[in-house]
This record gives C-alpha cells, sequence and structure tokens, in this order.
C-alpha cells in the first residue's frame, strides 16, 4: 500500500464520482476564503483606523452600508448555487441512480465489533440466507450450508474486494450496533445500522490497496475497525473469485473460507 | 471562595413595604440563597471549575493521540491500572475521556456559565429589576443542577467506567455500555429539570419585569439573546428528557425502544423483544441538540454586543436587524436538526428539506457577523482585556460558522461527516467563539459583581497565549479531516490516511497543554483580584446599560432608588454631550 | 423566603394580563406539550413501522388492555378538572370552606385513578407483561407510567394548597387564588394528556 499518497488534503480520488464531491468542496473552501479574507480586511482596517487615540472620536450616526446588502446578497445567491447547483445533483446521483442489478458487482457488508464481514454471492449471482443461529467463529454471518444459494457465497473478514471499472451495489448493515462503511478515497460513506439494510454504491477508477475505516463510534475496538479494500483488476477479481469459492458440493464443509490476500 | 457582600447603601430596591431586615444566616445569604446575584456566582463558579476540569480530560485525551500507546510520565500511574494499564491509556478510558469531554464541556460547563451565570446575575440588573421573578425556584434550578454534576463526575468510578459511547449516546452502543451510561441518563436528567426551571424563569422576567421606560426597543442585545435562548432550552430539552426516559428503561428495565430484532453482540443474541430503531434516539436527540448548538452561542454573542459597544464608544450598528434575526435564528434552529443525519441512509426528500433549512439558518448567523464587524466602523476602540477578547470573537466565529458550510451540504458531508474537520467546526465556534466571548463577560463585570478590577496586563497575556494556542490547536483539525481522518479514534495511527497526518496530532497536543497553562494568569488574576484588585464605583467602564446604575456589587433589591429608562441601550458619543455615554438610567442633563 | 418585593406576582402585568405566576405555568405547560409530544411522536414511529401491532400477538390493544377500566379512568380526570375548577370558583367567591371541600374531592378523585391503574399495572404483570415484553407493553408503560408520575405530582401540590398552604389564605386570599388557579391549569394540562392516551393507546 502507497503511504505517500496521504498528505494533509484529500487524498487521491478513484471513484466516478468523486470528482464532483471534490470539485464542491474546492468550491466552498474558495468561497468560504473569499469571504473570511473579504471580512478579515475590513475587520484589520477598522481595528486599526478607529482605534482610541488622542483627539478621536467615534461616529454616533449609524454608517450607511449599501455593501453589506450587496455582499448578503452574494452570499445568499452562491449559496442557493451551492446547494442546488453543485450538492443536489451529486447527492441525487449517488443516493438514487443505483446501477443496473445484472451490470453490478454485489456485496453485502455487515459490520460487527470490531471487524467487517463481506458476503459475496459467487456465482450463481444470488446470496445465500443467513440465520443469526448459524453465527459462529468461521461463519460470522451465519450463511446457511443447507440453502442452495448459499453454497458458492464467498465471505471475508476484512477483505473486500472489488473490481475497478464495474458499478458496485453494497448492502450494509451491521450486527451490533452502528458502525459506518467508510473509504474515503473512493468517497463513500453508509452508516451501518443495524435491523436495516442501506444500499450505495460506488465505482473505482483505479486499481490499487486502500482503507476501510469505521466512521462511527462502536465501542473500544473502533480505532482498529479497519479493512483492506482491494481494487482489483477484472482478470484479478476474477482470480481472487475462483481461489476464495467455496469447495464444490462433494465437501461437507459449509462455510467458505477466506484467504488473506 | 467567597464573595464579599457588601451594601452599599441599604439596597432597599424599589419595594413597596420597606421590608424588615433580618440577618440571614451564613447558608441562606451564600449557600441556600435565593438572591439572583449569589446564584448566578455559584453557576458560574460551578461552571468554571467543571469547565477547567472538562478540559483536563481533554489533555490527557491528547497525550494519547499525540504518542499512541506511549505511558503517560507521572499521572499515568495516578489514574490506575484499570484506565491507564502501566501508564498507557486503556481504548474504553480513551472513550471514557471524549464522552465526558463533550458532555461536561457542554452541559456542565458552557450553559451553565453563559446562561446560569451570566443570565442570572445581568439579565435582572439590565432590566432594572430587583431579582428574577421566581427567586425560590432559580435557587431550586441551581441545586437540582449541582448534584446532577455531582452524579455525572462520580459515574467515572461505576464498574466500568463513566459514559463512553460518545456526547451524543447513540444506542445500541449506547444501550449495551457500562452502569457508567445509565448514571450519565440520570445526571441528564437532573441538569435539564434544571435547565427547564431556569428558562421559565428567565422568559417571565424579562417580559414582566422591565423597568419603567424599558421597552423591548430599548433592551440590551444581551437581554434579547438571553430570551430567545431561554425559549429554547424551554421548547428543545423536553424531547431528550423524554429520549433519555426511553434509554434508562432500555438499560434497565430491558425494554426495546432503540433496540432492532436481530441484535447479536460479541456471538451471542440479545435476549430483547426487538422491534425499536436507533434512529429514534437519534432524531430525539438531535431535535434538542441543535438548538443547543445555539443556545452556546447566543449568550456569548450578546456579550460581544455589550462589550463592543462598550468599549468603541459608539452604538451596535444594525441593532434591530440583530434582534430580528437572532430571533429568526432561534425559530429556525428547531427545523435543522437532521443535518446531523444525513449519513444515516436518509431518504433524498427529507434531506433536502434540512439541507435547504441549514443554508436558510446560515443568513441570520452571517447578519449577525456583519453587525458586529460594521460595529467597529467609526467607533473609537479601547483594547481593554475584555475587548480583545470579544473582538476576536468575530474571525474565530466566523471561521467556525463558514466551515459549517460543507457540512451542511450533503454531498461535501458525504466525506467530512465524523472527520476531525466536525471537530474543527464546532471547537472554533465554541472554544475560540463562545469561551472567549465568556472570557470577554469574567473581565467585563467582574468589578460590578465583586467591586474590584481585575488586572489588565494579566488579562491581555491571559488573552494573547490563549489566543495563539488556540489557533494550534483548531486549525489542524481541518487539514486532518480533509485528510479523511476519523474522529474518536483512540490510535490515528492505525490508518494510512491518519498517519499522513499525524505529525499534526503533535502539534495540536502541545497547543492544547499550552492553552492548559495559558489559563494560569486567569485563574492567578481572578483570586488576586479579590484579594487586591483596584477598588471600583458603579460604573467604571463608563457604560450605558442599567447594571451600571447599581453599586459594585449591588445589594439586596439591586438598586438605591428605583430606576427609569430615559434612552436606547447604546447612546455613546451623542453629539453634543460633555460626556462620551448617555446612560439609559441618567434623566436629560 | 423571598428578600426582596418582586412586582406582578399578585396583581396582573399591565401589558400582558396575568400575573407571574400563571405565565411561568403556561410556559412549564408548553415545555410539558414537548415532553410528551416526544413521546407520543415515537410512538407513532415506533408503531408505523412495527409489521403489525400490537406486535406478537393477534389481540388487538382494546383486548390486551382493560377499556371499561380505561373509559372509567377518563371520567374520574374529567370529573377531577371540574371539581379543580370549582374550588378556585369558591376561592374567588371568598368560601374557603368550599374550596377544600372541592380541592379535597380533586384529590380524592386523582387517588381513585392511582388505584385503579395500579389495579391495571398489577394484572399486566401477574401476566408476565412487563415493559420488556415488547414495544406495545414498553410505550404502553412508558406513557402511563409519565403520566401517572405527573397525577402524583398534582396530588403533593393539590394537597398541600388544602393544608399546610391553604394558611396563605389569612394574609394574602388574592396570592392564595392565583396559585389555585395555577394548580388547576396543570391539572387540566395533566388530564388532558390521558384524554390523547386513552383513545391512542387503548381504542386504536
Amino acid at each position: 500500500m502507497d503511504e505517500k499518497i496521504y498528505g494533509w488534503w484529500l487524498p487521491p480520488d478513484v471513484s466516478v464520482h468523486g470528482a464532483k464531491i471534490d470539485q464542491l468542496m474546492s468550491v466552498l473552501h474558495w468561497f468560504m476564503a473569499l469571504l473570511f479574507v473579504g471580512w478579515g480586511i475590513f475587520f484589520v482596517y477598522c481595528l486599526i483606523k478607529f482605534r482610541a487615540r488622542p483627539g478621536h472620536a467615534a461616529l454616533y450616526a449609524p454608517v450607511k452600508a449599501v455593501a453589506t446588502k450587496y455582499i448578503e446578497g452574494f452570499v445568499v445567491v452562491i449559496e442557493v448555487f451551492l446547494l442546488f447547483g453543485l450538492s443536489t445533483p451529486v447527492w441525487l446521483a449517488y443516493k438514487n441512480d443505483v446501477p443496473d442489478q445484472a451490470k453490478a458487482v454485489h456485496v453485502r457488508v455487515v459490520g460487527e465489533q470490531f471487524a467487517w464481514n463481506f458476503h459475496y454471492p459467487g456465482k450463481d449471482g444470488k446470496f445465500g440466507k443467513a440465520d443469526a443461529s448459524l453465527i459462529s467463529g468461521d461463519n460470522p454471518l451465519g450463511v446457511d450450508p443447507e440453502d442452495p444459494p448459499g453454497k458458492d457465497d464467498i465471505v471475508t473478514v476484512n477483505q473486500f474486494h472489488v473490481p475497478v471499472g464495474k458499478p458496485v451495489v453494497v448492502e450494509v448493515s451491521s450486527k451490533d450496533v452502528i458502525h459506518s462503511f467508510n473509504i474515503p478515497v473512493l468517497r463513500v460513506k453508509q452508516d451501518t445500522i443495524p435491523g436495516q439494510q442501506i444500499p450505495i454504491w460506488f465505482q473505482a477508477t483505479k486499481p490499487g490497496h486502500f482503507e476501510l475505516a469505521c466512521a462511527q463510534l462502536c465501542g473500544l475496538g473502533h480505532y482498529r475497525m479497519r479493512a483492506d479494500v482491494l481494487i482489483d483488476t477484472p482478470e484479478d477479481f476474477a482470480k481472487w473469485q475462483a481461489e476464495n469459492a467455496p469447495p464444490p458440493p462433494e465437501a461437507p464443509a459449509a462455510a467458505a473460507p477466506e484467504e488473506k490476500k | 471562595m467567597s464573595v464579599e457582600h457588601h451594601s452599599h447603601g441599604n439596597g432597599h430596591g424599589h419595594s413597596q413595604e420597606g421590608h424588615g431586615h433580618h440577618e440571614l444566616s451564613f447558608w441562606r445569604k451564600y449557600v441556600f440563597s435565593v438572591d439572583h446575584k449569589v446564584i448566578g456566582i455559584q453557576y458560574g463558579v460551578t461552571a468554571l471549575v467543571f469547565l477547567f476540569f472538562g478540559f483536563t480530560l481533554m489533555m490527557l485525551m491528547r497525550w494519547q493521540l499525540a504518542y499512541p500507546g506511549q505511558p503517560l510520565p507521572v499521572i499515568g500511574k495516578l489514574l490506575g491500572e484499570t484506565a491507564m494499564p502501566g501508564g498507557v491509556m486503556a481504548p474504553e478510558f480513551y472513550n471514557q475521556l471524549g464522552a465526558m469531554h463533550g458532555t461536561i464541556m457542554v452541559f456542565l460547563g458552557v450553559v451553565p456559565l453563559a446562561v446560569g451565570g451570566f443570565g442570572n446575575f445581568v439579565v435582572p440588573l439590565q432590566i432594572g429589576a430587583p431579582d428574577m421573578a421566581f427567586p425560590r425556584l432559580n435557587m431550586a434550578s441551581y441545586w437540582v443542577f449541582l448534584p446532577g454534576c455531582i452524579l455525572m463526575i462520580l459515574s467515572f468510578l461505576a464498574p466500568g467506567g463513566a459514559a463512553q459511547s460518545g456526547w451524543t449516546s447513540y444506542p445500541p452502543l449506547s444501550d449495551i455500555a457500562p452502569t457508567g451510561q445509565t448514571l450519565w441518563l440520570l445526571s441528564m436528567v437532573l441538569i435539564i429539570t434544571s435547565s427547564l426551571l431556569g428558562s421559565i424563569n428567565f422568559i417571565v422576567t424579562i417580559v414582566q419585569l422591565r423597568a419603567k421606560g424599558l421597552s423591548y426597543w430599548r433592551l440590551p442585545f444581551f437581554v434579547h439573546a438571553q430570551l430567545v435562548t431561554a425559549f429554547l432550552l424551554l421548547l428543545a430539552f423536553p424531547p431528550l428528557e423524554a429520549a433519555s426516559l426511553l434509554q434508562l428503561m432500555d438499560r434497565v428495565a430491558g425494554t426495546s425502544f432503540f433496540l432492532p430484532s436481530g441484535l447479536v453482540i460479541s456471538g451471542e443474541q440479545l435476549k430483547v423483544a426487538g422491534g425499536g430503531n436507533p434512529l429514534l434516539w437519534q432524531h430525539l436527540f438531535w431535535f434538542l441538540a441543535h438548538p443547543e448548538v445555539y443556545v452556546l452561542i447566543l449568550p456569548a454573542m450578546g456579550i460581544v454586543a455589550e462589550v463592543i459597544a462598550n468599549n468603541t464608544r459608539k452604538p451596535i450598528w444594525g441593532y434591530r436587524l440583530l434582534v430580528y434575526s437572532v430571533v429568526f435564528l432561534g425559530f429556525m434552529s428547531f427545523v435543522v436538526w437532521a443535518h446531523h443525519m444525513f449519513m444515516t441512509g436518509m431518504g433524498t426528500t427529507m434531506s433536502t428539506f434540512f439541507q435547504t433549512t441549514t443554508m436558510i439558518i446560515s443568513i441570520p448567523s452571517v447578519v449577525i457577523l456583519t453587525c458586529f464587524i460594521m460595529s467597529l466602523y467609526g467607533g473609537n476602540i479601547r483594547f481593554t482585556a475584555p475587548m480583545l477578547f470579544a473582538t476576536a470573537f468575530l474571525p474565530m466565529f466566523a471561521i467556525g460558522g463558514l466551515t459549517g458550510l460543507p457540512l451542511g451540504l450533503t454531498a461535501s458531508d458525504i466525506y467530512l461527516h465524523d472527520t476531525f474537520y466536525v471537530i474543527g467546526h464546532f471547537h472554533y465556534v465554541v472554544a475560540p467563539g463562545t469561551l472567549f466571548a465568556l472570557f470577554a463577560g469574567v473581565y467585563y463585570w467582574y468589578p460590578k459583581a465583586t467591586g474590584k478590577r481585575m488586572n489588565e496586563a494579566l488579562g491581555k497575556v491571559h488573552f494573547w497565549l490563549s489566543f495563539v494556542c488556540m489557533q494550534f490547536i483548531f486549525m489542524p483539525m481541518f487539514f486532518q479531516g480533509m485528510a479523511g481522518l476519523s474522529r474518536r479514534l483512540y490510535d490515528p495511527t492505525v490508518y494510512a490516511h491518519g498517519r499522513g497526518v499525524q505529525a499534526l496530532n503533535v502539534v495540536i497536543s502541545l497547543g492544547a497543554w499550552g492553552l492548559g497553562l495559558s489559563q494560569i494568569p486567569f485563574i492567578v488574576n481572578f483570586f488576586m483580584s479579590l484579594k487586591s484588585g483596584v477598588r471600583v464605583a458603579e460604573n467604571p467602564w463608563n457604560a450605558t446599560t442599567l447594571e451600571w446604575a447599581a453599586p459594585s456589587p449591588p445589594g439586596h433589591g439591586n438598586f438605591l432608588t428605583e430606576p427609569v429608562v430615559y434612552r436606547e441601550p447604546y447612546e455613546y458619543s451623542v453629539p453634543g454631550k460633555a460626556t462620551d455615554y448617555s446612560p439609559q438610567f441618567q434623566a436629560e442633563g | 423566603m423571598s428578600e426582596t418585593a418582586i412586582p406582578w406576582m399578585v396583581k396582573p402585568h399591565p401589558v400582558t394580563g396575568i400575573p407571574n405566576g400563571k405565565f411561568g405555568i403556561w410556559l412549564f405547560l408548553a415545555s410539558e406539550v414537548m415532553l410528551f409530544g416526544a413521546l407520543f411522536s415515537s410512538y407513532v414511529l415506533i408503531r408505523t413501522a412495527a409489521p403489525h401491532w400490537p406486535p406478537g400477538t393477534d389481540q388487538l390493544s382494546s383486548e390486551i388492555l382493560n377499556v371499561p377500566l380505561g373509559t372509567f379512568n377518563t371520567a374520574v380526570l374529567i370529573t377531577s378538572s371540574i371539581t379543580m375548577v370549582l374550588a378556585w370558583a369558591s376561592c374567588k367567591m371568598g368560601n374557603l370552606s368550599r374550596f377544600k371541600m372541592w380541592m379535597g374531592a380533586t384529590v380524592l378523585l386523582a387517588v381513585v385513578f392511582l388505584v385503579v391503574k395500579y389495579f391495571e399495572y398489577a394484572d399486566k404483570f401477574h401476566h408476565d407483561h412487563f415493559p420488556s415484553h415488547d414495544n406495545f407493553f414498553a410505550i404502553y408503560f412508558v406513557l402511563t407510567g409519565l403520566h401517572g408520575l405527573h397525577i402524583v405530582g398534582g396530588i403533593i401540590v393539590n394537597t398541600y394548597l388544602l393544608t399546610a398552604g391553604s394558611k396563605m389564605w389569612n394574609t394574602d386570599p388574592e396570592h392564595f387564588t392565583n396559585r389555585v388557579e395555577n394548580a388547576g391549569l396543570y391539572w387540566h394540562f395533566v388530564d388532558l394528556v390521558w384524554i390523547f392516551l386513552f383513545p391512542s393507546l387503548y381504542l386504536l
């Protein structure tokens, strides 16, 4: 994993919708800087020009400030633009434009204290049923070994493989408390609420090895609730899937083995 | 600390019947007093103690953040093997410090000082009243508050430690947390009750007990701010009280208000009925907690207005605009709460609504800040200690407010939610914002409360040291947030993006410890001036508002003669007058 | 005891038209509306999110909860509001003994209400229906329990006015009458909350 890409500002963006978010950030911070510098200059000017000194007196009559009305108006106009011109379209796309079921890679992500479980549906594209009563050390999601669609499912812990260039639809949930599925380089974040499956999507633009960091206080292990995010080339992703698929049905064992890559 | 209550003059006030003056016992005079000034000082001193205590918790946390996993010299051993095994902070202790720092600063520190302290002491004086409308209720509200505080602190001794689910106490985490969380909830019930009693008192007092001639448009802005604040406290706190009750039931009676079905904790299925929703807590909590942040800022804006008018020697610019803005702000504060919940899976309709209201609420804040900056124009500015703090408030509040914009817009909030950017944002508003305004208030009204002035030189040292340290603490946090660093992390170096900004953690921690040391001149000044400060008369600042008509300190009933108000609150530098201030209470002369 | 005399403690303020205490109690009631409102909203959210209500049983709310007893209690509280008004009216008409009779009736009716609630709760507990049983019982016990605590608070205040507090009649009857009126406003509010609670928990 390349440490050098992490500095004091936004990390590289490797997602399809990230550019618009980064653009909004940029516009916002220029706007904020403009306002602050503008106010600041006037502020410092007043502090110097109107400091108390012998022979100097204050002006009782209120200064007619036409400029302030224009500044307020300008601020309102910019905020409307930021809201409806920049933020809302990005947000609506992020929330509503969930890619077509057939073309996307589906993953179910279940957070728990203090690990990330990733459930892939395998070659049949269907998720096996899961039951809380089946949860055990090597079956963290309680995938039912008897359920046919579940026989080719892959479950990994703290290893999130996704192919580059393909949309990925993730349904996030939690076993216990609220966590938050957060991958900074992909510009995605979604709270994982127990009892709910919340879909989000993204599409990676560059392969690489990145990190997922839980972003909602979830207990004493919150700080170490880290997962490896491996954005694979299509070939590498296929290879990973094949290597991690559970053995064919003659083997009695049900739980999917995980290989740390 | 004892406050000398010399009754300069008999302080009969303007009571109609001459009541007999029997001497009160020490307990009735200084402890169980119904006098708003004593109660104000009780709140103020209690709050200052808790501000320092809450800050100490953070100074401990900053060691772990700057040097993760390193034993803390000397202090580490003192805190015991559970909290600091081998002198190294345990993650659960870190989480306790975090939750308690936030809770204590907000509920035991800033609000009690701003409202309980300054509100109680100054408001009746500024409106020319002999006391609050319900003096005994006032006393009751302090004596419900203090046990709440003590219970909160004692919760550190509970098995498993104090509350450790953030000051936000989100379930299910808070539902399954150790006993300290139950104590947190019980303390909050007491503190909320105290606040409700107080807010009733403020509203009735301000509406009913104003002196002759003191119409609403002649009220000092500080009083307007406290009136709006009181309404926020009155109406916004009960839902949190309700939520606390529900969480108590979940924890103690086994209900599932916030627990959905099928929870598996550490491999075991949780044996509860289920059917609850963790988001219900969030809605109820933030319904209070958003107005709460305006409770944190409004009294501060009030203080800044008073100090700026007094030290620029001219009326506040845009007084009416300020009043309209602060009232509008109060209303809007009730309809923005879910901007804290954008990442919970909220639908687009709801999130668009809350984004819009959040953008709208930024407008009155911008207006208020602009009015204050405009107030400097054309002034004759004296840079006294209170004025330094009040002036610095302006750019600090600007930074805090402006950095709220990326957080209030959902698209940028995707990235910035729950990062250090948020921490930088709200701390700029509350720390070099509100806290500076509160310091300004202390320096400004200390002479009124004690009859002595604080030392100016020490005040200036306190200001400059604090101002510089604040920047070193909170400015780097924006960079940490932009780098994607999550908040509430015991060890940020687990993550590559955390390691990338770890150097800043050392800077921030040094700044925090520096800020701690910077309070020494203030503490020394506070106590030293009580003993040997320069004595002052009623109006050492040559100010115009009513509190400066009373003796310093005022006696029972506050005023020697019934105050009458003849003019607007900030008539400084009126052309043609002999002095550069025309007090409200001075008849034409 | 207050050292300083506060204006408008007894006489109505010339602009607002009410004395301080009455203003105070209205503000308190506003906060109570927010408190019970938050709980009612929680009830609505929990109930609408549940697949069926009451959860975990085929019975209706009106079959689980005792509607006849609830109806009786509603009548009891409404009557107690009437006796409360009569108590205040007696004060206005200068009749202390009448006041005591009507206030006594109010307190008695409030106690009857609590006794009925005791039997209701005891029956539920007997059948192992504690708040933890499911969210129906959870919200039922919280709403009626908090309401019950408010009844207790009212009983305490009204009993005080009936006994030690009534001494004020001798020195300042107008002030005393105001206190009775304020207590009455609180009592009507507690009654009103029940009038919302009863249909929404028992009947719907």
